[in-house]
């Protein structure tokens, strides 16, 4: 396990010498389209039902708790530890565990949950996309392990796509170790083809677009 | 080894099962991928594609400069990069780390490159328990085989053959229903993902600027596989790095839409370093393993170099002819496809399977749907030369050589060819459809012989153009 050899033996097929810089990178390729907030509502909308997603619309975050509480009745939830969730009052729900700050605790919570609840940084329009990045008020595993994700969100968190994104976070390493992108639930065709969702992440989505 | 290339050819052809299973299913991916291209959808598509090679030849070219940025980035992130020369390397770190941190168990998410050095049966050979948690794999280890396509590794496998699988090997209930049997798999690998010590993952992209390592899947495994276990380890290809984040927005949009027909697949992560102090879940360790075995063979030659710039989309294999006919399994090693014939001389050496870059029409077909451009024929051509070069098949081309000495010495006899032009049509008269298979003499031999077991040529005119021209 020699770095040096390796790197040795790249640079001498290149015919480079150590230290030597490299010209620029061709230029980033980042477009954005002007796409109105109602277009990208439809967009979003469209493309997670196309996945079998559900998009609910709340025009409050009052609402939006409500049909949180309407959707979890009789079950099992863990909620991140978003302030967003604060504002809906999803956090103080009976039936929701959340302020969790222990890995362990959250595994176990979550591997025993019937849905998990989280806010998102942003969404891509596009694509039907969740951006969640890691941070104390957001956990990786609450979209993760149990069967049912619910994502609360504000619709001015709705971008056009993954060159809005980029243009945003040109490098995502710095504000976290991890930003993932949900586009529908997990899902499979391992077996002859046939479409099986709910592998191994959560087998259904719903997203509550608020305002 | 060349006679087992020929003989799994053979057996593909003759199971007509398996060349129903094959054709149906690259034949839907082919047409998934083509609906999302589809200029009213990506209008863009070919510039991508453009931009995609252009960055991918500039981050090869510069290798060394993208790697050591790579590996800075990474390490002030508090995650650690080892270069492994080879699978020994490899199997060596996650065997020391592990026998460290007293981890037993080892979950993995899909890697062509762990595939490429059997990382799972060196680890298992060492007494650790290394499970394949994306279904198909998961599958295919239980029934001890390896990958029949890049992105669709059980396509091979029906509803009973699984059911069989998952019978014997777990004493599961005999079930054929699909969604059940995920089911299962789903409750056995779920309780190993919690119990885990150690999540190993390959990598789609290394972001140097970031240093990043994403991961790219639709079923969530790559997801669990680095988020519970306290040690996550990406085993790469030293090849997958590319310059910035923000190059993401090109190869993102080509990735999911070249492999399975999504705009994108379903989890993409992008994780830089171990948990960070105020996140709460995470991995604790983080390591970056970066794999030559034989990928800097590569470089020198700036023609080859190219096949560095793949990111096994496997979009190659459905569109080729070939592949859909002799599948995945009759390739000597796990990479099939158009692809895998580029790839596989050139890291095991042309005399490994020297009629493999034969093994194709040079259509062009792969070149075409490549979402970065890589010219596959070319390379092949250029094989095809090394091949030549090599001894071994120095001896086997006397017939080849004949048969060109005779075809040129043709063309170079104008009454001669005509002679040969109308022995063959008088011929083809007297035929019932196939007709150079009645050719009883000299050229019945051999490959020729092969070729005609499968097809034959279209009969030629009764009457020649140079006839024509005469009495016109």
């Amino acid at each position: 396990m020699s770095p040096n050899a390796i790197l040795d033996a790249v640079r001498a097929a290149l015919g480079r010498s150590e230290k030597e810089p490299a010209p620029d990178p061709p230029p980033v390729r980042l477009r954005i389209p002007d796409v109105s907030l109602e277009s990208r509502i439809a967009s979003m909308t469209t493309s997670v039902e196309a996945l079998a997603g559900r998009v609910l619309r709340a025009p409050t975050p009052q609402h939006a708790g409500r049909l949180v509480r309407e959707r979890i009745a009789n079950q099992n939830a863990v909620a991140s530890n978003s302030p967003y969730l604060d504002e809906c009052g999803i956090r103080g729900l009976p039936n929701v565990h959340s302020g969790i700050t222990k890995p362990d605790e959250l595994q176990k919570l979550c591997a025993a949950a019937d849905v998990g609840i989280t806010g998102v940084d942003y969404a891509l329009a596009d694509t039907g996309t969740l951006v969640v990045l890691s941070s104390p008020y957001e956990a990786r595993m609450i979209s993760l392990l149990p069967p049912a994700h619910l994502a609360v969100m504000a619709c001015s968190r709705l971008l056009t796509g993954l060159d809005e994104l980029f243009t945003l976070l040109p490098d995502p390493a710095v504000a976290s170790s991890s930003m993932v992108f949900i586009t529908g639930p997990s899902r499979t065709a391992d077996i002859e083809q046939i479409l099986v969702r709910g592998v191994h992440g959560p087998g259904e989505i719903v997203i509550i677009l608020v305002g | 080894m060349a006679g087992a290339f020929e003989r799994k050819i053979h057996e593909t052809l003759a199971d007509t099962r398996l060349q129903q299973a094959v054709y149906t299913a690259t034949g839907r991916l082919k047409d998934s991928r083509l609906a999302v291209i589809a200029p009213h959808v990506l209008p863009d598509y070919q510039e991508l594609r453009a931009h995609a090679h252009l960055l991918k030849r500039h981050t090869v070219d510069h290798l060394d400069h993208y790697l050591e940025k790579f590996q800075r980035n990474v390490e002030s992130r508090g995650g650690q990069v080892v270069f492994c020369n080879d699978g020994a390397e490899v199997t060596d770190f996650v065997l020391a780390l592990a026998k460290k941190r007293g981890a037993r168990l080892i979950v993995k998410s899909k890697s062509m490159t762990t595939e490429e050095v059997d990382l799972n049966e060196h680890l298992e050979h060492h007494g650790l328990e290394s499970v394949e948690t994306d279904l198909g794999e998961y599958i295919l280890q239980l029934a001890h085989e390896r990958p029949y396509h890049i992105v669709a590794p059980a396509l091979h496998k029906t509803r009973y053959d699984v059911a069989e699988i998952l019978t014997r090997r777990l004493n599961a209930p005999h079930e054929t229903k699909i969604e059940k049997q995920t089911a299962i798999a789903r409750a056995v690998l779920r309780q190993k993902f919690l119990a885990a010590d150690i999540g190993i993952s390959g990598a789609n992209f290394l972001v140097a600027d970031s240093g990043a390592v994403v991961l790219v899947e639709n079923e969530g495994n790559a997801r669990l596989a680095t988020t519970l276990p306290k040690i996550h380890i990406v085993v790469a290809g030293i090849e997958k790095v590319i310059p910035r984040a923000q190059d993401l927005a090109v190869f993102l949009k080509l990735l999911a839409r070249s492999a399975t027909g999504q705009l994108l697949s379903v989890y993409t992560s992008f994780l830089s370093g171990p948990r960070r102090a105020g996140e709460i879940d995470g991995p604790d360790e983080f390591y970056v393993l970066l794999l030559d075995n034989g990928r800097t063979k590569l470089l020198p030659d700036s023609a080859k170099r190219q096949s560095l710039y793949c990111i096994r989309c496997g979009a190659c294999l459905n569109a080729c002819p070939v592949y859909r006919k002799i599948g995945g399994h009759s390739f000597p090693w796990v990479y099939s496809g158009p692809i895998g014939a580029i790839l596989t001389p050139q890291f095991m050496g042309v005399s490994r399977e020297p009629s493999l870059p034969f093994a194709s029409s040079l259509c062009g077909a792969c070149a075409e749907v490549c979402p970065v451009k890589i010219d596959i024929p070319r390379v092949l051509v250029e094989l095809r030369a090394d091949v030549h070069q090599s001894e071994a098949r120095q001896k086997r081309n006397r017939l080849e050589k004949l048969a060109f000495r005779l075809f040129r010495w043709l063309m170079q006899h104008p009454r001669a060819y005509e002679w040969a032009g109308r022995l063959a049509a008088s011929l083809a008269n007297s035929a019932d459809g196939g007709w150079m298979r009645r050719v009883p003499v000299l050229l019945n031999v051999g490959p020729v012989r092969a070729w005609l077991s499968q097809r034959d040529l279209p009969p030629p005119p009764s009457r020649s153009f140079r006839q024509l021209w005469r009495q016109r």
